[in-house]
């Protein structure tokens, strides 16, 4: 296969990537939000394989199972049964609109890709490209947990911010696999903290709504 | 083999803790365990293995090991009677208890790693492991301002990994042209001995992704709002480690790159920005420290300002700031602790935190309320604290290189100065308030810390300062 095509499949993975991050900032429903989640690990997981695979690596494979098995299967599960659960499928709480956030998003994607052209001038077109993706990914991550209210869509933002950082992991031509699981497993002991917080939350107020606590808050 | 103790210690903590449902097995455990790890840190003093790819001792990080574990086992040593009574007047419950103990092993499993990891994606790891833990016992309480604390700490602290593991990728790809592919290249003491190599523009970038990341586990100016929180709400032993050990590991972790940066001369200088973050705390604490109503609270502040301190003072850089910046550091972590050693036993006297419910505290309970005196004069900067010296060099050897931001670092420890005595005052001293029941205390812990800051405001052994000075070299 010629250079150009493996550049070019690398370059269409990373930017759906940030188109589904995009999706994701306008979400209104709880299980949508969830589904375009999905779609966003999975395309992690595609993007993995496809790095695995040019840059002969097979220890990027694993990152993809891991990529496909826990984040595109199990936490997606898990968050909707806990969502049925909690009877919270009802529409998301935003602070700031969904236009003013994808326009915020449209900034930052610029930011990303202005900063990471100049800074990573020295490095191959590949790993520069992928990084200024991933820190767009990361970014817009970012502004979806500052922008909503509700737990759960903020653990979203969490995850899908995590999937960015994957994103530049695996474009790192090289990268040692200790980071990858780590992250992996971060994304599960975050997911346990999560599940226990939620419930205590749940217990405690009966809604799982940020401001619900806001409200209680002590002495700022 | 010396190293690997100060690891397995906690390790085998963590796993034989998570198992035991007595409280009073496994609080005795638990100080058990951070005695060994403090014992096992002495010898490190003795024997020192040469760095591998994962592990690394030096001057630097031996200082920190230290000081971690000791105060470690001395908050352990406080956590007993702390955890007993919470237990007998209902404050915890038996079963959130059940995992405290197991992850305060794993605080100090994560602190130890993160400080003798040679490998900058482990340290990162590590760092997270610290945060994780301290994120589930500071909502221990279940109370709703307790599981905003944690939330919000929760939600921060994930912002603020995001941001230094992006930093530490950047650092990897800046490396690997020069370096090679794989761990060699994320191997800290490879990184350093090739520091001149290494991509400049993509190291100053990933630089500002590292203050910005690990600044805010640092809980340096406007990266704090979760400090105040979690300090406030969480269990008094984690308020004092987190103030003590968790924020210096942090730094730590800042400071490794910086010498990275330093020893690049085409690189970004990291001085000015951690000398404008640090005296952006300290002001803003400072006087933030007024208004406070809450006594674990107020103190958080302050150490929201001495961690301002101490980012200035290695923002300034040079042997003699580096110095004052190191003894500044143990010196807070010491007296931090002590201080919230003192304000967990009179919470519970009082059943109260808020600082105008307390009063009289040195008649109706003299050996906290001068030990409170004492450590809020300590932290406040007079002589013959400990605090004092270090604050001393600090200002001195700013003095002699950046006048102007002395005189505002001045003018800002003035103000949390008389902050801090307005407050101390009114706990202090005046008419008893509220109960004076009995509380099962231990006062060992806090004096031996009193002990050592008025040891090291009056006389530092020869050696200890000779070892600080190389090591302040090495910072550059």
């Amino acid at each position: 296969m010629n250079h150009n095509l493996n550049f070019d499949i690398s370059h269409m993975l990373a930017g759906s990537m940030l188109l589904v991050s995009f999706v994701l900032l306008y979400q209104d429903r709880m299980f949508s939000l969830l589904n375009v989640y999905t779609v966003h690990a999975l395309v992690l997981a595609a993007a993995s394989a496809w790095q695995g695979f040019v840059q002969h690596a097979p220890h990027l494979y694993a990152t993809a199972v891991i990529a496909l098995v826990f984040k595109a299967i199990a936490i997606p599960l898990t968050l909707r049964w806990l969502i049925v659960k909690l009877a919270i499928h009802r529409e998301i709480e935003k602070v700031v609109g969904s236009g003013i956030s994808v326009i915020a998003g449209f900034f930052l994607t610029a930011l990303s890709i202005t900063v990471m052209m100049k800074a990573s001038g020295g490095t191959d077109p590949m790993t520069r490209e992928d990084l200024s993706f991933a820190l767009a990914v990361v970014l817009i991550g970012l502004l979806m947990m500052v922008g909503r209210r509700n737990a759960i869509s903020q653990v979203v933002g969490f995850m899908s911010m995590e999937n960015g950082l994957i994103l530049a992991a695996v474009g790192a031509k090289g990268m040692p696999l200790v980071v990858e699981i780590s992250v992996a497993f971060s994304v599960l002991i975050a997911l346990i903290v999560i599940g226990i917080f939620l419930f205590r939350i749940r217990e405690r107020f009966d809604v799982v709504d940020i401001r619900g606590l806001e409200k209680s808050g002590g002495e700022r | 083999m010396y190293l690997k103790a100060v690891l397995i210690f906690p390790f085998i903590g963590i796993l034989l803790l998570s198992l035991i449902r007595s409280y009073r097995i496994s609080s005795f455990l638990n100080t058990l365990f951070s005695f060994l790890s403090f014992a096992s840190s002495l010898l490190l003093l003795v024997k020192r293995e040469s760095a591998g790819l994962f592990f690394v001792v030096d001057e630097l990080n031996i200082v920190f090991i230290l000081l971690t574990n000791f105060v470690g086992f001395t908050t352990a040593l406080f956590s007993q009677k702390y955890i007993a009574h919470e237990i007998k007047t209902g404050h915890i419950s038996a079963v959130s208890l059940r995992f405290y103990h197991a992850m305060y092993q794993s605080l100090l499993f994560g602190m130890n790693l993160a400080l003798c990891s040679n490998n900058i994606g482990l340290m990162w790891v590590s760092i997270e492991i610290a945060t994780l833990s301290t994120v589930l016992m500071v909502g221990i309480y279940r109370t709703a301002e307790a599981l905003e604390a944690s939330w919000k700490y929760f939600i921060l602290g994930g912002v603020g990994i995001a941001l230094a593991l992006f930093g530490t990728f950047l650092f990897y790809i800046s490396a690997r042209p020069a370096i090679g592919e794989g761990l060699s290249a994320m191997a800290w003491t490879n990184l350093l001995s090739h520091a001149s190599n290494l991509d400049t523009s993509l190291v100053n970038i990933a630089f500002v992704f590292i203050l910005l990341g690990y600044g805010t586990k640092a809980g340096l100016f406007p990266l704090h709002a979760w400090l105040p929180d979690a300090h406030a709400e969480g269990p008094t032993p984690i308020s004092a480690v987190l103030s003590g050990l968790l924020l210096n590991v942090a730094l730590y972790a800042i400071l490794r790159f910086k010498m990275l940066l330093a020893a690049n001369p085409h690189a970004l200088q990291a001085g000015p920005l951690l000398m404008s973050l640090g005296l952006a705390s300290v002001l803003f604490a400072a006087l933030m420290l007024y208004k406070r109503r809450d006594i674990k609270r107020l103190f958080a502040y302050s150490s929201i300002e001495h961690m301002g301190i101490i980012a200035f003072a290695f923002g300034i850089g040079g042997a003699l700031a580096n110095f004052a910046g190191l003894l500044h550091m143990s010196m807070h972590s010491l007296t931090k602790s002590a201080i919230f050693f003192a304000i967990g036993y009179i919470s519970q006297i009082k059943r109260t935190q808020k600082i105008a419910d307390l009063s009289g505290l040195t008649a109706s309970h003299p050996v906290l309320g001068w030990g409170l005196v004492f450590g809020v004069l300590a932290i406040a900067g007079l002589p013959p604290m400990g605090v004092f010296m270090s604050e001393f060099l600090v200002l001195s050897s700013a003095f002699a290189k950046a006048p102007l931001l002395a005189a505002l670092l001045a003018c800002g420890l003035i103000i949390a100065f008389g902050a801090l005595l307005l407050k101390l005052v009114q706990v202090a001293f005046g008419e008893p308030k509220g109960t004076s029941a009995v509380v099962p205390s231990l006062y060992l812990p806090m004096l031996s810390h009193f002990l050592l800051i008025l040891a090291a405001g009056i006389y530092i052994p020869p050696h200890v300062v000779e070892w600080f000075k190389h090591t302040s070299l090495l910072l550059k």
